[in-house]
Order: C-alpha cells, then structure tokens, then sequence
C-alpha cells in the first residue's frame, strides 16, 4: 500500500501551518513532528490516557484518534495556547498553586480538559468535576490537587 | 503503534459513500467517531487499505423526535445524549445510559449508529435498541431499507449490514408515559466496558405489571430479551418478591460469554443481582419505593 499524501492546513493556536502528511498520522503525531508543538504528549495510543487530550472546534478530543486530515478548516487549540504572553492561564496558574502535577506527562492533556470545563461557563457539580477529570490517567497526584485547582477556578477564587 | 498506510477519502454524499465502498471492496471501513476503528488500527489489529470519512456528509448530527420516534443521524455523537432530548420514559434514561459510554472526551467523537455499526455486545447503545425494539435506516446499493434491531446483530461485532451498506438513521420508539425503565450496569472501573447491562421497562397500569421488556447486555455475544424473566413479571403488582424471581429466571444463561475479565458464572450472577436493582430503579420512577 503507498502512502497517501495529503496537503492540509491546520489552525493551531491561531497559527497557520501548511503541511504535508500521509493520511495515516494521526493528529497528534502531527503537532508533533509537522508543527514543532511538542506540548501534546502521545501516552495510550489508543484513547484511554487521555495525555493526548486537546480541543477541537472548542470540545475536548483525543488527538491520537484522530487523523491529521480530519483536522483540516478546525481550530485546534494545545497547551502552547494557553499562556498569554508569558503569563499563565487562570488554569495553568491554579495547577501551580494547587501542586496540580508531579512528573508533569498527564499536565498538557489535563490542562486542556480543564480549560474547556471552564471555559464551558456552566455550573459543576463535583459529581461532574470528578466525572470530567476522570477521563484522563494521573499516576502521581491521587487527582485530590488537579480537583483542588479545577474548583478553584470554576469558583472564580483566583482572579 | 501506528496505522498501516490506507487511502483516505472523504465522501460528500450517502449515496456516494456506498459507491466508495462498492468500489473498494471489503478492505475498505467507512470512518465515523473512530473511538473504537482508531484504536484498533493503531494496534494494526484493523488494516483497512481505504478509509471513507463520513464526518464530512452534511447535516447528519441530529436527534429529533416526531411524535412516535426519536431518530438520530449517523454522525450524532454519544455526548449529544447526555442532556434529555425527549420527554417521556426516555428523557431520563437516555443520559443515564449516556453516562455509562466511555469518557468525555471520547463522547464527543464517538456516534450512536457507529456502536449498532461496531455490535460489541457490551456497548449500551446495542442494549438499548434492542430493549425499545428500535430499527436503523441504512442506505446501501439498492438505496434505503429499515432493519429491524434484533435482525441487526448477528454475533458478537457481527451484524447484518452488507460490506457496502451504512447506518443513515437510528429510529427508537418513544415509549408512553404508562412506561418506567431501569438500567444498570457493572464494570470494573469508571468507563471501562461492561460486564453487564441490564435495561428494564415496565407498563404499569393501576398498580399492576402490564407488560415487560428486560434487555440483557454484556453477556451473551449479542444483546438480548429475557423472556421468560418478562413473563414472570406480568400480572404481578411490583415488589421485591418477584423482581428477584425475574432476576433468578434471567441469570439461566446458556452460553454466557467467558473471557478473562469476568467467567461466564460470574456473569450470571451479574444478572441476578442486577436484574432486580433495574426493575426497582423503574418501580422508583413509577413512585413506588420498593
């Protein structure tokens, strides 16, 4: 079977990048090793890490189930986007204050799952926190620390 | 791991995805969430040559009801489920179920009609239909046809689509507001596949069982009715007493799948216990603390 390739424009973080793949990479690979975008961590590879978790048209997917060719006329947003000029999002601050990681490898996909529950600007339970959070592995934090700063900015305490 | 190399094309049209299929043959998949395909061609235990994304036909997102069927296109994702889109019995269970499937994320690519297409028998969707006596729409060679869900599964990721036929539309039937469902499932960690669904429905008239769907999933190679656990229940008012009669007469399971997650006793006895659990969740819907 000869590749298939394909050339695509991708929106990444408000970033144009025109690059040429095969319609076997996936995402993730892409921002990877076509974008420069190391941030996006490959765990799993087949869904269930959620290391690779980013967001699509503004929802939360995982980029390693995915196709880089599906992506295309998107806009693909990656842990890369979230400081503004230097400065941590609201998130990204709360994970520091909160000691939100450990090794680090979850923290990129977590972030992003994060971002978007909070960007959501819905009500959230803790039953819904724990359920959201619950769709990526941390194998360092017991989760209590990522749940601690996800709260606190769904509160609004930190700004 | 990564994919082998395939070709990828888009389709634009239902008629022109069946066309694309024709004409690749049986080594081409048709691309829908790819939750469960992705997976599986990344371990390359999946090698189509061809991929025909069907995220790129138009129009194919929705769920909406008319006043007997909630129908839902091809491409409507799982998480479109987790708010209610229908009153009735359904408006409660269809996000409870929802909840069940996997993650957020994954929820938000993976589609309805993709898990009838895939028939794991451990897939809440599949139960599901079956339980509502549903059917699916699909577009194939020879244009539209509606296939019975019971007629849809043949075997454990086996159904009986055509190669080049697709899932265009699921119809459930809306139930009555005579109606009261139940659902549970056991597995072993948040998201993971179930050992075991059990989805009840119960008509309830003046206190008294009028009719009575129990659907089990997860243990046999597709999902099913438990008929003689249903008739059980009829005629009776609800109680304790008889929901675990119905439980013990479902959990008589011929060939219960084994596997290295759960035997196939431990199935059983899934059954047994979930069986009553679901008609109680029902009888609590119908006000009846039991």
């Amino acid at each position: 079977m000869p590749s298939d390739s394909h050339n695509i424009t991708l929106n990444v973080n408000g970033t144009v990048h025109d690059v040429e793949v095969d319609a076997r990479r996936t995402l993730v690979d892409t921002l990877r090793d076509k974008c420069g975008l190391t941030g996006t961590h490959i765990g799993c590879e087949h869904g269930v890490c959620g290391a690779c978790t980013v967001l699509v048209d503004e929802v939360p997917i995982r980029s390693c189930l995915m196709f880089a060719v599906q992506a295309e006329n998107k806009k693909i947003r990656t842990v890369e986007g979230l400081a503004d000029d230097g400065h941590f999002s609201l998130v990204q601050q709360a994970f520091h204050d909160y000691h939100a990681l450990q090794c680090g490898f979850c923290t990129p996909g977590m972030l992003m799952l994060a971002t978007w529950l909070v960007e959501r600007k819905a009500a959230v339970d803790d039953e819904e926190l724990r359920e959201v959070i619950a769709s990526n592995l941390c194998r360092c934090t017991g989760y209590q620390n990522i749940l601690k700063a996800v709260r606190t900015v769904l509160e609004g305490k930190n700004t | 791991m990564k994919p082998a190399p395939f070709k990828y094309i888009p389709a634009s049209t239902w008629k022109g995805a069946v066309a694309l299929l024709s004409e690749y043959g049986e080594d081409a998949k048709v691309l829908a969430g790819g939750q469960t395909l992705v997976p599986a061609m990344n371990f390359r235990l999946a090698r189509p040559n061809t991929l025909i994304d069907l995220n790129t036909i138009s129009e194919s997102s929705y769920a909406k009801t008319t006043n007997t069927h909630l129908c839902i296109g091809a491409l409507a994702r799982h998480i479109q489920f987790d708010v209610p889109l229908t009153e009735g019995p359904l408006r409660g269970l269809l996000p409870r179920v929802s909840h069940h499937i996997a993650h957020v994320p994954i929820r938000m690519r993976g589609t309805f009609a993709g898990s009838l297409a895939h028939a794991d028998p451990a897939s809440e969707w599949c139960s599901l239909i079956v339980s509502l006596e549903g059917t699916v729409v699909t577009e194939g060679p020879s244009g539209e046809r509606e296939i019975e869900a019971k007629d849809l599964f043949v075997s454990a990721l086996t159904t009986s689509l055509a190669a080049n036929e697709v899932i265009r539309e699921v119809r459930l039937p809306l139930l009555d507001e005579s109606w009261y469902c139940g659902f549970q499932e056991f597995c072993r960690r948040a998201g993971d596949f179930a050992l075991a669904i059990v989805i009840a429905h119960l008509q309830i008239n003046d206190g008294v069982i009028e009719a009575a769907r129990l659907c089990l999933g997860g243990v046999g190679v597709v999902p099913f009715r438990a008929e003689r656990a249903e008739s059980e229940l009829i005629g009776y008012s609800p109680n304790i007493g008889v929901f675990k009669r119905a439980g013990e007469a479902a959990s008589i399971l011929d060939d219960p799948i084994e596997d290295p997650h759960a035997t196939g006793s431990y199935r059983c006895d899934l059954v047994r216990t979930l069986v009553p659990r679901a008609l109680c969740d029902a009888s609590a819907l119908a006000g009846l603390d039991i």
